[in-house]
């Protein structure tokens, strides 16, 4: 793949939309499944992923040329580690009680598939800019899966949003049972594709 | 075949040098032990003083896992020999639960023996068990934990690759657990260079990967041809990475490591085992079109969770 030719706004939408790192690439599916029970802890993760990304994204587009081809994946995990690494020491220190309830996720980061797989494919091919621009599409694209999970299963679960009470009963509380985080992120998959396929056939007939 | 008899006795060497290493320091304190519902005993090495006994103020309880909640202690005795001393504590206590008693300044024979902290729990071969079937069953990583999700439905689409993966896995993780523990509680814990653990554990995870693909290549190369595909699939897995994570935050020794280490390992392959089972099945079913491949693999492993749930709170031993 030669260096991209997409506008910075493009890149931006291809990671929230037609790559959705949850919905369309299904990667990183552990943290959409497990800790999507609210808003608020899919936001703290959406901006922990966000923040590796965008960061490893530009330090590895920054250092490709000196990065011999045989090492290049143990560098990009290298590289991911010390950027989990500082936003685990960062959320340990200033908001103690979202990282608690996250548990162990925070520090996975540097497991997700996501991360890895856009250096692989992006930043080692493309300028600092374009990889900046592709790190945010991917990190709000992780971010509003997460957002998205977080607010159907925190709505029908517990009846409220972001902590404030918007029904006043609880619907579903099954959607709080971590079992639900694989129903639900299986029936927004379905949807994406339905989706996608309503929108090929108008397009089919329209030309 | 040579090489294999020393390769199987280097093996044994390290095991045995990791065995000795785990043992714990001599402690005045000899043994600490549950006691019908409500009570802990503990046994000293000698005698102690029953003036400084009598003070509830030296002694603090708490679950291991929370250290800040601390139990009510609702009286002391010592017995007439005064080496061992009853804690009887106002609520029953959670024997599943290992707990940390913290006897602080203990007096003997009018020397102080310092403070000294023991953990108590239910007898050992049960506590390992129960650390096995734990991260086996009840608090299976990939149902319970959501772990290792994208090489899970990566390769449980046939029984074959299934427990192809399941097996690489286990060896893997029980290795790298292993290894990982040993850096953390000889080199990272006494320099105090904790927070390098997410650098060094998959820095460490990779090369054991690697290493066991350059090992199986050379000693045994029809198993290499059998699973060598899987070995790389297995840094993928997030599962691999939060067990020596796991390990590290609950200071567990290193027999409960490799129980845990095997549970995770035997766990995925169960979940594999079953999830490949059903979607070997699903082949034939007939699923609308939008809900084809992962979708409705995310179902089912959502109905496997909700069986799964059948588990919790189970406690065997």
């Amino acid at each position: 793949m030669a260096a991209t030719t997409k506008t910075n706004m493009q890149l931006v939408v291809n990671g929230l939309l037609n790559e959705n790192p949850i919905f369309r690439l299904a990667l990183s599916m552990c943290p959409a499944v497990g800790i999507s029970t609210t808003v608020a802890n899919g936001l703290l993760l959406g901006v922990a992923v966000l923040f590796v990304q965008v960061f490893s994204s530009c330090t590895i587009a920054l250092i490709k040329d000196h990065i011999h081809q045989r090492i290049r994946i143990p560098t990009y995990t290298l590289t991911i580690a010390t950027w989990v690494t500082v936003i685990d020491l960062v959320l340990a220190a200033y908001l103690p009680v979202a990282y608690k309830a996250m548990g162990i996720f925070v520090r996975l980061i540097v497991a997700f598939a996501i991360i890895t797989m856009r250096l692989e494919v992006f930043a080692c091919r493309n300028t600092v800019t374009a990889s900046f621009w592709d790190g945010i599409g991917m990190g709000f694209g992780f971010m509003f899966g997460m957002v998205t999970l977080g607010a159907v299963r925190e709505v029908l679960g517990m009846g409220t949003l972001l902590g404030y009470d918007v029904l006043g009963f609880r619907p579903m509380l099954f959607f709080v049972l971590p079992a639900a985080g694989f129903f639900l992120v299986g029936f927004m998959m379905a949807m994406f594709n339905y989706v996608e396929t309503l929108y090929n056939r108008r397009a089919k007939r329209g030309s | 075949m040579k090489n294999d008899v020393k390769a199987f006795w280097t093996l044994m060497l390290i095991i045995a040098t990791l065995w000795i290493g785990g043992c714990e320091a001599p402690s005045f304190i000899k043994a600490a032990q549950f006691e019908e519902t409500d009570r802990i005993v503990l046994t000293f090495a000698g005698p102690v003083d029953p003036a400084w006994a009598e003070d509830r103020d030296h002694f603090t309880v708490n679950e291991k896992p929370d250290p800040d909640i601390l139990l009510d202690i609702a009286s002391v005795r010592l017995s007439p020999d005064q080496s061992r001393l009853t804690l009887t504590l106002a609520d029953p206590i959670n024997q599943n639960q290992p707990h940390q008693v913290v006897v602080k300044e203990i007096v003997s024979e009018g020397r102080n023996m310092g403070t000294q902290a023991v953990t108590v729990s239910k007898p050992y071969f049960g506590y390992l068990i129960s650390i096995l079937i734990g991260a086996l069953l009840i608090q299976n990583f990939v149902f319970s934990k959501y772990l290792g999700l994208c090489v899970f439905f990566g390769t449980s689409q046939k029984k074959s690759t299934a427990v192809g993966m399941g097996i690489t896995f286990t060896f893997v993780i029980v290795f790298a657990s292993l290894m990982s523990w040993f850096l953390y509680q000889f080199v990272l814990k006494p320099y105090r260079l904790d927070y390098l653990q997410i650098i060094v554990f998959i820095g460490l995870v990779s090369l054991t990967v690697q290493a066991v693909d350059t090992v199986l290549r050379k000693i045994n190369p029809a198993l290499f041809k059998a699973f060598g595909v899987y070995l790389v699939l297995v840094i993928a897995n997030c599962i691999v990475i939060a067990v020596p994570l796991i390990l590290a935050d609950n200071e567990y020794n290193m027999i409960e490591s490799l129980m845990l280490a095997l549970g995770a390992g035997l766990g995925f392959l169960l979940a594999l085992f079953l999830m490949s089972s059903v979607r070997e099945r699903l082949d034939f079913a007939n699923v609308p079109t939008s809900y084809r491949g992962l979708p409705i693999a995310f179902i089912v492993a959502g109905l496997f969770a909700l069986s799964f749930m059948g588990f919790s709170g189970m406690s065997i031993f």
